[in-house]
């Protein structure tokens, strides 16, 4: 395994007034791998992403990339560090084309003037290498495309700046068998070409096929982040809806629960026994 | 900004769609329309219905005399209507535009015709004025996050209570400056309208054949040349015909004489294309739709949300100071209704009319002028065939109405196409 991790994270915490989301979340993330990020609705999942990618601000914690701590106060300052985010709700605009969605926020311009054939030779070109065939038109308005093209759409957009980090929040909740295993192809090739990729899935079975680590999340806390070779599919259940399997996960509540720890390097115990 | 790693698996062979040709092109069209999309065509069609129908009822209504007088009695609202666009595209309102462009125009008059200050002076106090209002109407809305409906309905009041401050009561203020008045009163001389015209069917022209010619060079789907040249041919008919007509004698006087082009005219089609241009071809423009389109999208695509929605009611205030200019050029003077009374509806009914949505997203600034001109031949018919200004206003609101249920069909049909 990579000696640094791509994005470390350490500690995070995240209240939404009086409700505590995050409770001292690490993960790490390596280049080339694809980390999945598992737990149940309202785990917290889709809150640490956008902590992540600096749409919320976290309440406390650190973010280090490429082994340097890092401020991250809005989505442009994630997009600079080379972080890309394809949201569970997927943030496109459907009263604007593909290419416009894809370059939205970052169009290329000459001059004044958008400079529209080169971002629609660049959409062209990213979407062909996706290998995606089912679009009429790049100038076609989102809200015509199908739910697993909108899908494909996001993740080109996620693709198309020299990202190095690749977030993808449920990307095949709403897809069919078909394109969720293109997706999920299109996801492990992202990795293999050395990119660090979060997947975040309910669909055990998607994660068990591409994922190379797998972090388990429990009422916002982080339970256990280990090699998917080194765990099964029911311990991986047991984590993610009680918080602990055997020696893996919190520790019980009477304080017993440290147990056998993992011998991952990046294994991540957690904040155990805050309620000792 | 970032390279693109275009590519990051191994490219398969897209077959490149087939060419568009001129069939395909008005296939793809219809399939717009049919899909709820209709862009201008409900106002084009309005337009010629009305006229046919005006000119039936009353054979003046087709007279060079009253197609001059269409233009200035439209302008103010087709100036106001191009800059609630902008707040439109959000799904945002602002009724206090004409009543803003009244505080503006109050404000030009005080100067110029109370305090004696030149015309340039005063016309730059009333746009900075137009900006400031704009700028903490903008500022309550996105900062505080007051309602825009409630914000610009408290300014709507207020803004008439300042007209009245400006102008003393219930005097009258008049506007006696040449420059000023020249603005909506005069013409420009013939061989000038037809000048400007030629020039700017040529920039058309040239702009439309050089994007062509150049993504063809770059291989990208283009539309066919035909299209495109049937479009140069169209605009070059139009308007050289209304500029044959403004330019023939229309003077019942053989005293004086009447012809050429109102000056509004180029007022107005400059500030179109201006506006235009901001809207398809700049990132700002860009992500004022993606704003209005999924707020929470653009937000994520670091737009800056905010500001975007202050400047599109810096630009509409701005937008009605201009209309507030044009008005008391127009009456050559400045009272109390100034602004006020039909404006504002009428310049809502205006941008909606021509095609802009009320629920954001979709909108151009060619509808306000288009949706200003079917207003203009309303309120110029009605006024010919004699009927009473309360039968106009029930005409107005019921096209109003239908524009807006246009509006809400289409996005419903929309929803079931999935065009939008
Ligand atoms: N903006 C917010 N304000 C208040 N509470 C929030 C907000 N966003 C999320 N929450 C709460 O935070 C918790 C975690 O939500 P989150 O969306 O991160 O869950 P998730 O793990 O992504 O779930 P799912 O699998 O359903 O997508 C939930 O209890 C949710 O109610
Ligand atoms: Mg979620």
């Amino acid at each position: 395994m990579s000696a640094t991790p791509l994005l470390e994270l350490r500690g995070i915490d995240k209240s939404f007034g009086p409700v505590q989301v995050l409770r001292n979340v690490d993960l790490t993330v390596n280049p080339g791998e694809v980390t999945a990020l598992v737990g149940d609705n309202g785990a917290g999942k889709s809150t640490l992403v956008k902590c992540i990618s600096g749409i919320y601000s976290s309440d406390g914690g650190e973010v280090l990339f490429d082994g340097r701590p890092v401020h991250i106060g809005g989505p442009r300052d994630a997009a600079a560090l080379g972080i890309e985010v394809v949201y569970q709700d997927l943030a496109l605009c459907d009263n604007l084309d593909i290419v416009q969605n894809m370059f939205l926020g970052r169009e290329k311009r000459s001059g004044l003037v958008l400079d529209e054939p080169t971002m629609e030779q660049m959409a062209a070109e990213t979407l062909a290498g996706l290998s995606v065939r089912t679009v009429k038109s790049l100038r076609q308005h989102v809200s015509s495309l199908s739910g697993g093209q909108r899908q494909t759409v996001a993740i080109a957009k996620a693709v198309l700046w020299n990202s190095r980090v690749v977030i993808l929040d449920e990307p095949t909740a709403a897809l069919g068998v078909a394109q969720t295993a293109q997706v999920l192809e299109l996801v492990r090739r992202l990795a293999d070409n050395g990119l660090a990729v979060v997947l975040i899935s309910h669909n055990m079975n998607d994660v068990f096929a591409v994922s190379d680590q797998i972090a388990m999340l429990y009422l916002g806390q982080m339970v256990a982040q280990l090699k998917t070779s080194d765990v099964t599919h029911a311990q991986v259940v047991e984590l993610i809806t009680a918080g602990r399997s055997g020696g893996l996960g919190l520790a019980g509540d009477n304080g017993n629960g440290n147990g056998k720890r993992d011998t991952q390097t990046t294994e991540t115990t957690t904040s155990a026994g805050a309620d000792a | 900004m970032s390279a693109p790693t275009t590519a990051p698996v191994q490219p398969v062979e897209v077959p490149p769609p087939p060419a568009p040709t001129v069939g395909s092109h008005l296939r793809d069209y219809l399939a717009r329309v049919g899909g709820g999309d209709m862009g201008a065509l409900p106002a084009v069609l309005g337009l010629i219905v009305l006229c046919a129908v005006f000119a039936i009822l009353r054979p003046n209504f087709m007279t060079e005399g009253n197609f001059a007088n269409l233009f200035t009695q439209g302008a103010a609202v087709m100036l106001i209507a191009m800059g609630l666009v902008f707040v439109l595209l959000l799904g945002e309102i602002d009724l206090s535009a004409g009543f803003a462009s009244g505080v503006c125009a109050a404000v030009l008059a005080q100067l110029v015709t109370l305090k004696g200050y030149p015309w340039y002076v005063a016309v730059a106090a009333a746009l900075v004025t137009g900006v400031v209002i704009g700028l903490v109407i903008g500022f309550l809305v996105a900062k505080i996050g007051i309602p825009s409906f409630v914000v610009t309905l408290a300014a709507f009041l207020a803004f008439q209570g300042i007209v009245l401050l400006l102008i003393k009561g219930g005097t009258n203020v008049s506007v006696r400056d040449d420059v000023l008045v020249a603005i909506s009163n005069r013409n420009m001389p013939p061989w000038l309208g037809s000048t400007l015209m030629l020039l700017g069917v040529a920039g058309y022209a040239a702009v439309q054949l050089l994007r062509h010619r150049n993504r063809t060079a770059l291989g990208l789907i283009t539309e066919p040349l035909a299209v495109v040249l049937i479009r140069i041919v169209s605009l070059t008919l139009i308007a050289g015909t209304a500029v044959s007509i403004l330019n023939l004698e229309r003077s019942r006087n053989q005293l004086v004489s009447l012809k050429g082009v109102p000056i509004v005219v180029p007022i107005i089609v400059i500030l179109l294309i201006i506006w235009t241009f901001v809207l398809q071809r700049t990132a700002y423009g860009r992500h004022v739709y993606a704003v209005g389109g999924n707020r929470e999208a653009a937000r994520r695509a670091g737009i800056n949300v905010d500001r975007i929605r202050i400047s599109v009611f810096v630009i509409c205030s701005f937008m009605a100071a201009i209309g507030g200019i044009v008005a008391a050029s127009r009456a050559s003077s400045v009272d109390a209704n100034t602004g006020g009374s039909k404006v504002l509806l009428y310049a809502v009914g205006a941008a909606v009319i021509g095609g802009t949505s009320l629920f954001g997203g979709k909108g151009r600034i060619v509808d306000a002028v288009l949706g200003g001109a079917v207003i203009a031949v309303i309120d110029n018919g009605m006024g010919l065939l004699g009927r009473s200004s309360g039968f106009t206003f029930v005409v107005t609101g019921l096209v109003l109405l239908l524009a807006a249920s246009v509006d809400a069909l289409s996005r419903r049909r929309a929803a079931a196409t999935g065009n939008r």
